[in-house]
């Protein structure tokens, strides 16, 4: 029955492109999402990936985990690499130098390398209009190098280089809105995916696949380490960060969005809070704001779908 | 089949450290990393194949009567599949050691 649902989505339901024996830590949903995701682009793939804490976890020298082509780049270039190789495929191509194939580039890098320090590859290789799909695996924090903030921690998270205090309530920023400058660049699909909800990420990763042109992807990946959770709550609460409206699951197709899992009525963000050692520090007024950008975040969306 | 980092001499290394056998990461047993496995009640196995779908590190698999086990050379036991699993048919059990 499971085997039959996938089928929809990939040719190779079966078969782990992301093998066993790689190095994350336990309920690493990250890498989880990362293992379906290339269940659908298939073996005619090539991957660069920056930097993180999913290149080091899969290929420490001299092993690999990924049974595709795969290429580490520097941390700042991910998606300048994915633009030369598919700049040179398609010369290669012309030039009938290698038979005309359909061959995907997938670049994936962690929300450091992307928001941070990748930005400037990223929009470049959105403006030039290059035929590739760019993952974010967002864990909201550097956290290959021990738990450093990013553009993309959220408002009140403790990290190491945002630690509460009587100063300080954490993250004193809030969370950069990575597919809306992604969206601004008007490339032709942008999507919002968690690895707890598995068929919308497939069919998603389906969607980038088939899309002429630049693609993002923005993969919200939770790490229990890291937030400090129990290592088998990572699927729950990446439910709870969609149900809650923290992490709303949406799609622009050619500049139109649409919301594809509508969680409402929304629960209180306190459930996604709550449990979470990065946010046990949190006192009611902060709570209570962040509540209040969440709302307002959520209607703004309802608002740009189309949506009363 | 690969060595431990630090039987390489430079020389042996491919130039750009180009790894060419796939999927060698499967040499690493990732199993002594648990201290608790999960254990299938198959009674109450539906068969939904969620823990399969849920597993970071593809350590389930489907067994020929169509009913869930882990490889226990892979498993960490984190207990993603203890949790997600709908009716209930996993246990976490501690290892003994």
């Amino acid at each position: 029955m499971r085997l039959k649902s996938l089928e929809l989505y990939t040719e190779h339901p079966e078969y782990e492109f992301a093998v066993s024996g790689h190095r994350a830590c336990q309920g690493c949903a990250e890498m989880l999402a990362l293992r379906l995701a290339l269940k659908v682009f298939g073996q005619d793939t090539i991957i660069a990936m920056a930097t993180g804490c999913m290149e080091i976890i899969s290929t420490p020298l001299p092993t690999t985990s990924w049974r595709l082509p795969w290429i580490h780049v520097a941390f700042e270039n991910t998606a300048a690499v994915a633009s030369g190789i598919e700049s040179a495929l398609k010369i290669l191509t012309e030039k009938k130098k290698i038979p005309r194939k359909d061959v995907h580039v997938v670049a994936i890098a962690g929300d450091g390398g992307t928001s941070d320090i990748g930005l400037q590859a990223l929009s470049g290789a959105m403006e030039r209009g290059h035929k590739f799909t760019y993952i974010c695996v967002d864990n909201e924090a550097y956290m290959n190098t021990g738990i450093q903030r990013s553009s993309s921690t959220p408002y009140g998270a403790m990290t190491t280089t945002s630690p509460p205090g009587k100063r300080s309530i954490g993250q004193s920023t809030q969370k950069k809105n990575m597919p809306k400058i992604a969206a601004a660049h008007n490339i032709p699909y942008v999507a919002t995916a968690c690895p707890s909800y598995p068929f919308d990420l497939l069919a998603k990763v389906k969607k980038a696949r088939m899309t002429n042109g630049p693609s993002y992807l923005h993969v919200l990946s939770v790490c229990p380490t890291g937030w400090r959770i129990p290592s088998d709550l990572a699927i729950r609460y990446g439910r709870l960060a969609v149900r809650t409206g923290v992490f709303p699951l949406y799609e622009v197709e050619n500049g139109k969005y649409k919301i594809t899992y509508s969680p409402e009525p929304l629960m209180p963000v306190t459930e996604y809070l709550k449990g979470q050692g990065r946010f046990r520090h949190l006192t009611d007024d902060i709570i209570a704001k962040i509540q209040e950008r969440v709302s307002t975040d959520w209607e703004d969306l309802k608002f740009q779908c189309g949506v009363k | 089949m690969a060595k431990p980092m630090d039987q390489y001499k430079w020389h042996e290394l491919n130039v750009g450290c180009v790894i060419e056998e796939v999927g060698n990461a499967m040499e690493y047993k990732t199993g002594d990393w648990r201290s608790q496995k999960p254990v299938w009640n198959d009674a109450k196995c539906i068969k939904c194949g969620l823990c399969w779908l849920f597993c970071p590190d593809a350590a389930i698999y489907q067994k020929d009567d169509g009913l869930y086990a882990a490889n226990l050379d892979y498993c960490k036991g984190c207990g993603i599949c203890a949790k997600e699993c709908k009716p209930g048919a996993i246990t976490m059990v501690e290892e003994e050691r």
